[in-house]
């Protein structure tokens, strides 16, 4: 199984070394491979697969599994609660700032088959950790479906900062294949602690996935950029809830969808505002972006608020990639491809730099490569 | 370096639109040309054409550039033969940082002449320099190209890049409309500091004053989608007192 990370370019013990970022590496759900645990254990951190926590620390396990994504959620959390094999477990102990990046890899590789991982990140008071999520699948022509189920538990005054670069096979440019991506992402941040998600999704055929923040102690903040992009038959349905419970919480939503072809994004969002949430704002962006006459952009945002000191804004745009940009560009030497590119990753770039550095480079290429035979 | 013969033009959507009627322009190495006319007489048109926009088609002429025939080739590739058009209207592009775009038109240019890329510690001195001597704001610089930028500044930001990127022929769209008396003053000096007897210069103006600060070689007046008349720069001072009226039919 190294192997085959080796081909996607992704040595495992290499990369560690050139990086720092510690790597977990799941396989069809199973765990195969943490780099860097011990250094990090000197400093009580845990980062390992799921099947070491329930061995090695089942007190942590027993206390937060299921915590803020109960098995009775959804039909999804329902099946990943009941079948999950493996996945990733992290915690970071009081006042320890995680020292590097903490990294998984996902991937799929039987054909025909189901990924249904879990991912536990504790973050203890006065703690800080970013960590990053990797998916690929290689191309299969049947449907693959991914079933995963990710809870962040950020206690007083901890940060936790969750990456994601979604990558799973989108399909054919027919539209046959391609991964089913249901995956349910929820955090819940107590007082003062700060929830951050950030995701770059271009691959999966569906994707139905809402990282959410229960900012449940007073001045939580919850923050969600996200940059979704649809080419050919691919559908994006992605969005986030921001749960303001607790006083002066605060939320912000950046959500950038890039249509192409025949590809339809949408942004489903739900901003609640409780009744004893005293003073919370939220601001929310939504901005998409259309390449080509057959595609779609979609915005639905819901807002719920029960008390009446709350202060929310919404802007939300849609826009070309225009020719007068195009040309501009290409006057200047870029070739349509490359100013397309840069126009589009520009555009992207309020979520974009939210990323990690290395990680920023990659989303960037991704964009390249999946708007391929997009423009033109 | 520029032959233009008898170039006919139309908008491309509309070809009953027809903008240029068999015009003829001749550059050679060094001179500076300058181009007025009334409003709707094809002056920008022309300017547009010769960088390669898709909006207008040819229907009918030949337009050679250092004896090669352009009129196939996309506007990259007129860039990498070292065209270059400093807009009327700079567009704004979010989140593309002048820098980052200035270096990839560079290494474009780079790449497709098969020279090296400038490194990009080189790069990052030359655009600091060329900043300060054009006067832009350095913290603007920072931002996303030309958003937020002032009309004024914008035209700053065309300089710029007509430094940096060094043309052999820059063609000038009204460059100087909008700008106040400072502005004006800098953009003149950022031209006459690029002319050499290896560059060239298309102006395109609606105004003398500009000629107050750059001393053309010819002086066309295009009217109706040809040009109907050209001198030295004591053309420009005749138009400034009698307008267009003695060719317009």
């Amino acid at each position: 199984m190294l192997e085959a990370f080796d081909k996607l370019g992704i040595p495992l013990h290499e990369r560690e070394k050139l990086a720092g970022v510690a790597v977990d590496a799941v396989f069809d759900s199973v765990s195969v491979a943490t780099t860097f645990a011990d250094k990090l254990a000197e400093l009580g951190i845990i980062f390992c697969s799921f099947t070491e926590a329930v061995q090695n620390h089942p007190d942590l396990v027993r206390k937060y599994l299921g915590s803020v994504v109960p098995y009775t959620d959804n039909f999804y959390s329902c099946l990943n609660s009941a079948v999950f094999s493996d996945g990733s477990f992290t915690y970071i102990p009081p006042g320890v700032k995680c020292p590097m990046e903490l990294m998984t890899y996902f991937r799929i590789n039987t054909e025909g088959s189901g990924q249904f991982e879990r991912t536990l990140i504790i973050a203890d008071k006065n703690s800080y950790v970013s960590y990053l999520e990797g998916c690929t699948a290689p191309m299969r022509k049947s449907s693959q479906l991914h079933a995963a189920v990710v809870e962040l538990v950020a206690l007083d005054d901890s940060e936790i900062k969750y990456s994601t670069i979604q990558n799973w096979f989108p399909g054919t440019k027919d539209g046959q294949g391609g991964v089913y991506n249901f995956v349910t992402k929820r955090g819940r941040a107590d007082r003062s602690a700060k929830i951050s998600w950030t995701q770059v999704e271009t691959g999966s055929a569906i994707t139905w996935k809402y990282p959410s923040v229960i900012l449940k102690g007073d001045n939580s903040v919850g923050e969600f950029f996200s940059v979704a992009l649809a080419n050919n038959h691919q559908q994006a349905d992605t969005g986030t809830k921001m749960i303001h419970i607790g006083k002066n919480t605060k939320s912000t939503i950046v959500s950038k969808g890039i249509s192409a072809g025949k590809g339809n994004n949408t942004y489903r969002g739900s901003v609640q505002i409780m009744p004893k949430a005293e003073n919370a704002t939220n601001h929310t962006q939504c901005d998409s972006l259309l390449i080509g006459d057959k595609c779609g952009a979609h915005t639905v945002p819901y807002i719920e608020v029960r008390n009446p000191t709350a202060r929310l804004e919404h802007e939300a745009s849609t826009s070309k990639v225009s020719d007068d940009q195009l040309f501009y560009l290409m006057s200047r030497g870029l070739s349509e491809e490359e100013a397309h590119h840069m126009i589009i990753t520009g555009w992207s770039r309020d979520v974009i730099k939210e990323l990690p550095f290395e990680f920023a480079v990659e989303a960037s290429q991704l964009l390249k490569v999946s708007l391929e035979g997009a423009v033109g | 370096m520029l032959k233009v013969k008898n170039l006919h033009a139309c908008v491309a959507e509309n070809k009953s639109i027809k903008i240029l009627n068999g015009l003829d322009l001749y550059i050679r190495k060094g001179e500076v040309h300058v181009i007025m006319g009334p409003n709707g007489g094809g002056k920008s048109t022309l300017a547009n054409i010769l960088m390669g926009r898709p909006s207008y088609e040819i229907t009918n002429g030949e337009v050679e550039f250092n004896g090669k025939s352009i009129l196939d080739l996309a506007p990259d590739a007129r860039s990498h033969l070292g065209m270059f058009l400093a807009f009327q209207y700079p567009v704004e592009v979010p989140g593309v940082r002048p820098w980052q775009f200035l270096k990839a038109s560079l290494d474009a240019k780079a790449e497709a002449n098969r020279e090296k890329k400038i490194s990009v510690r080189e790069f990052t001195k030359i655009f600091n320099q060329k900043v300060e001597e054009v006067g832009i704001n350095s913290n603007l610089i920072k931002r996303s190209l030309n958003e937020g930028f002032s009309g004024g500044e914008k035209k700053r930001n065309e300089i710029l890049q007509l430094q940096i990127i060094n043309p052999l022929l820059a063609i000038m769209d009204e460059t100087d409309s909008g700008l106040d008396i400072d502005a004006l003053r800098i953009i003149s000096d950022g031209i006459n500091s690029m002319r050499s007897n290896q560059r060239s210069f298309l102006i395109v103006t609606h105004y003398q004053r500009l000629l107050n600060y750059v001393k053309p070689d010819f002086v066309h007046i295009l009217v109706g989608g040809m040009i109907v008349d050209s001198g030295g720069p004591d053309l420009a001072l005749k138009i400034e007192n009698s307008g267009y009226k003695d060719y317009i039919k």
